[in-house]
């Protein structure tokens, strides 16, 4: 393997990361306020679909974005009404709401545009457009940094670096702020917040609001940007990987990063050699396409070791006499 | 804040107004009345204890004054004004704090972080951990109260842990300081060293409200001293006008005596043998401290005391389910033989095997499962037995006509087996438990709280079968905090106090003066003249403490 595919390898596992990203810090904000949300799925899902249905009827991905949210940030309300409000169970929550999504998508895509569930394909303006930096084409030539920078960082998508982004920030705000500060208490002890006079509700709402946003932001990325619209089922349990990875990361941002990267880069591997040949053997292509799958599977069953989820997640808060 | 400075209106003679002024607080929980039209006036600069046994609402009435629950009547006052305190922030503004009995601390996080939590400066955290950190190096010269800002609470001791909370009121400007229960956790020496602490923090004008039911702290800590029972303020008084007999007396309260027709006791061969049985439980405190005590066939130990002084962890031991990560030593012998106090020998199953019948302390938890039908809570425990049993299967008719006939034999009320527990009245499920243990003819009964929230005719009943069972040659382990009780059915009375037995008395030859006196802790009896118990009949001390000048 040389070196420019290698480069291509990773500038693919950057691409197919970005939505784990993204969905895995949206669950982090979810979980470390206390909320366990299984629904990333579906709001992505959900995301995918508005924001590829806005765009092809107004032919700007930038409402898309913004009408992706807005589907994805539903669904959140939703789930924190039942878990939050009402007090209900946060995983019967996100499992109905993975459904709702998987269904009504496929329902209203069939009847706005009759097309067996599909959104038209979209073109132009109705995509994000890759960027390409400063100096992108005039470096292409230098040795080893060029291609890095021309091929590697430059090309993407806004929504790419967006999500890049997010990690250092979202780092600060739990680590630097009030908001913070307050979010990691709620999830480890809610009491805690309560006496000190915080409505635990609230931080909670806006703890899922975020993860409303973030999972938006995911599922507009697939469908107009990673894709040309909206397929059936088309994110393909990535809200599930991206559970699997913020286990991983043990609800720290860098860590997801890292883990978000492992299985954008099996993905990666899988999609750039359907056939791996290791000369004695050829790994089937089955087999590649599975490996992100298996790797959630074994990640889950607790193979890399004790994962502490945030000590008050997927209880509602009662206060206690 | 409210106006502290201000002079209260509607006082004449222009002496202070109490720090706290409830009027006429009642709050009922659905058919429960936690507390009853509750009057309390703290004065301002003192030490203010609440005393009262678990249950009896002290909890709540504090609850009720730091915002948690809205009140259903009444009024309170801070400092002479009116306030309506509908959230904790309310309360934490008019200058309240407090420091419950499980604390609010994030287990992960800094001290510095948890002080700050919700009383940050801004949006960003540096300035606020800046600030805290030199608060607490002042307020830790000042009061002794030293922790080490950066370390996590979860590498904290207890001890350590209450400091934060104390510091986290203090931090938040509290003049108010409510403590719930807080030496239920800490060693004598460490609870020491909190009295310290609050005298000083008293001695700097402060405010304090202590929550506790041991007789020991109110009497050398507090100024003036308030008994709840059963959700109302029976009395309040000055610390130094009252004892400990009189306040244990108060607390656990004298019911119209009830007279158990018994025989003498014709007790013998001992059944149960206690020796130096010791437990120290999951957070390190030590429970039990060298138990010993002898209960022979056709004999009814009572163990008396205020309740949280071992009595349930004894009868949790005994019943082979102490609480989870308790080290437990000492010997047990039934019949003779020992019992395993670990290991899988040692449950609750294998004691109910060997003979020892158990009703517990708390009915509803321990005793029941409460959405599960009568006739199903009476083969639980015993649901194994051949009788209940076909092969691989349980035979359900089998327990329900078993079942039909307890009810009938226990008058419980409805006489309805597939009724849940919980549509019984609190009489009639504490029937349904009793049947269920004495009915299988124990050698040994272990019984807690026999009539605790029962009513009348239930108690008597209930008695009555507890001295037959006697009668057949049975051995009864006998725990209430009911001395009446205690008195009326006990051939010999074991007081405990704090892990241990203070002493071995014959109902006929003691008096509740007496027993109260070992109930606070108090061994040294023999100076006290036989008149000094209070004879039954006087009315319960109801003269208000306060500013009395």
């Amino acid at each position: 393997m040389d070196f420019a595919t290698a480069i291509q390898i990773l500038d693919s596992a950057v691409r197919l990361m970005t939505p784990l990203l993204l969905a895995c810090l949206a669950g982090l904000y979810s979980e470390r306020s206390g909320v366990f949300d299984i629904g990333l799925e579906g709001k992505m899902l959900m995301a995918a679909f508005t924001a590829a249905s806005v765009a092809y009827a107004t032919g700007s991905a930038s409402l898309g974005l913004v009408a992706g949210i807005g589907g994805s940030l539903a669904l959140s309300l939703i789930h924190g009404a039942a878990s939050i409000t009402f007090m209900g169970n946060q995983l019967i929550s996100g499992v109905a709401i993975n459904f709702l999504a998987s269904g009504l998508t496929v329902l209203l895509g069939q009847k706005i545009f009759g097309l067996g569930g599909r959104t038209p394909a979209l073109s132009g303006d109705g995509r994000f457009g890759e960027i390409t930096l400063p100096f992108a084409d005039s470096l292409r030539e230098v040795p080893v940094i060029g291609p890095i920078y021309a091929e590697l960082i430059s090309g993407h998508t806004i929504l790419v670096y967006v999500a890049f982004a997010m990690v250092p920030l979202t780092w600060w705000v739990l680590a630097r702020t009030r908001f913070g500060l307050r979010l990691r208490a709620v999830g480890e002890n809610p009491a805690s917040v309560d006496t000190a006079g915080v409505s635990v509700t609230r931080l909670r709402f806006a703890a899922i609001a975020i993860c409303g946003v973030l999972c938006g932001i995911a599922g507009a990325y697939l469908a107009t940007g990673l894709s040309a619209g909206f397929v059936k089922e088309m994110t393909a349990g990535r809200g599930f990987i991206a559970l699997a990875a913020l286990i991983f990361a043990k609800w720290r941002p860098w860590s997801a990063l890292g883990a978000t990267f492992l299985f954008g880069l099996l993905e990666a591997i899988a999609n750039r050699y359907p056939n791996l040949d290791l000369g004695i053997v050829t790994i089937p292509s089955m087999f590649m396409n599975a490996l992100p799958y298996i790797l959630t599977v074994i990640i889950l069953a607790g193979f890399v070791g004790r994962a502490i989820p945030p000590r008050a997640g997927g209880e509602p808060y009662v206060k206690e006499r | 804040m409210a106006g502290a400075s201000e002079p209260a209106g509607g006082r004449p003679d222009g002496a202070a107004p109490p720090a706290i002024e409830l009027r006429g607080i009642s709050k009922a929980f659905g058919p429960v009345q936690a507390n009853r039209n509750i009057d309390l006036a703290v004065p301002r600069g003192t030490i203010h204890g609440i005393i009262g046994e678990n249950g009896a609402g002290k909890s709540t009435l504090m609850s009720i004054l730091y915002g948690f629950y809205k009140p259903d009547s009444g009024e309170i006052l801070v400092n002479g004004q009116p306030i309506t305190i509908s959230d904790s922030q309310t309360a934490i503004r008019a200058g309240i704090g407090m420091v419950f009995q499980h604390f609010k601390l994030v287990q992960n996080f800094t001290v510095l972080e948890n002080v700050i939590l919700g009383a940050e400066d801004g949006r960003l955290l540096r300035p606020s951990l800046a600030k805290a950190r030199g608060v607490l190096k002042q307020l830790a010269a000042e009061y002794q109260l030293n922790v080490d800002p950066d370390e996590t609470i979860e590498e904290l001791s207890v001890g350590h842990q209450q400091r934060v909370e104390i510091l986290k009121a203090l931090y938040r400007q509290a003049d108010i300081l409510i403590l719930d229960e807080p030496t239920g956790v800490l060693t004598p020496a460490e609870a020491d060293h909190l009295f310290r602490i609050l005298e000083g923090l008293r001695d700097e004008g402060k405010t304090i409200i202590l929550i506790t039911h041991k007789l020991r702290e109110i009497m050398e800590i507090t100024d003036n001293v308030s008994v709840m029972r059963r959700g109302e303020m029976v009395a309040s008084v000055r610390t130094a006008e009252t004892s400990p007999e009189e306040l244990a007396e108060l607390m656990v309260g004298r019911k119209v005596l009830l007279n158990v027709d018994k025989a003498p006791a014709r007790p013998g061969a001992p059944v149960l043998e206690v020796r130096d049985l010791r437990l120290v439980d999951a957070d390190g405190v030590e429970r039990l401290r060298g138990i010993g005590f002898d209960i022979r066939a056709g004999e009814i130990l009572g163990i008396a005391g205020v309740s949280g002084n071992g009595q349930t962890q004894l009868l949790e031991l005994l019943g082979g389910y102490p609480e989870k990560g308790s080290r437990v030593s000492g010997s047990i012998r039934v019949h003779g033989q020992e019992l395993d106090l670990t290991g899988t020998r040692s449950d609750a199953a294998t004691r109910r095997a060997r003979g020892i019948g158990h009703v517990p302390e708390d009915r509803q938890v321990e005793g029941l499962i409460m959405d599960f039908a009568a006739w199903e809570n009476v083969a639980f425990g015993y649901h194994h037995a051949p009788k209940y049993n076909r092969g691989w299967l349980m035979d359900n008719d089998a327990i329900r006509k078993d079942a039909e006939g307890k009810i009938a034999r226990f008058d419980v009320r409805p006489p309805n087996c597939h009724l849940a527990a919980r549509n019984f009245s609190g009489g009639n499920q504490q029937k349904i438990v009793v049947a269920r243990e004495i009915e299988r003819n124990p050698d040994l009964l272990l019984i807690g709280q026999p009539t605790r929230g029962v009513d009348i005719g239930a108690i008597e009943f209930i008695h009555k079968r507890i001295v037959e069972l006697r009668d057949a040659g049975k051995a009864v382990l006998l725990v209430s905090v009911e001395l009446d009780e205690i008195l009326s059915l006990s051939d010999r009375i074991a007081v405990m106090f704090d892990g241990r037995i203070m002493g071995e008395r014959l109902p006929g030859q003691t008096t509740t003066g007496e027993l109260g006196l070992l109930m606070a802790g108090i061994t040294d009896t023999a100076h006290v003249p036989d008149d000094a118990g209070i004879p039954p009949g006087t009315p319960p001390h109801a003269e208000a403490a306060g500013d009395t000048a």
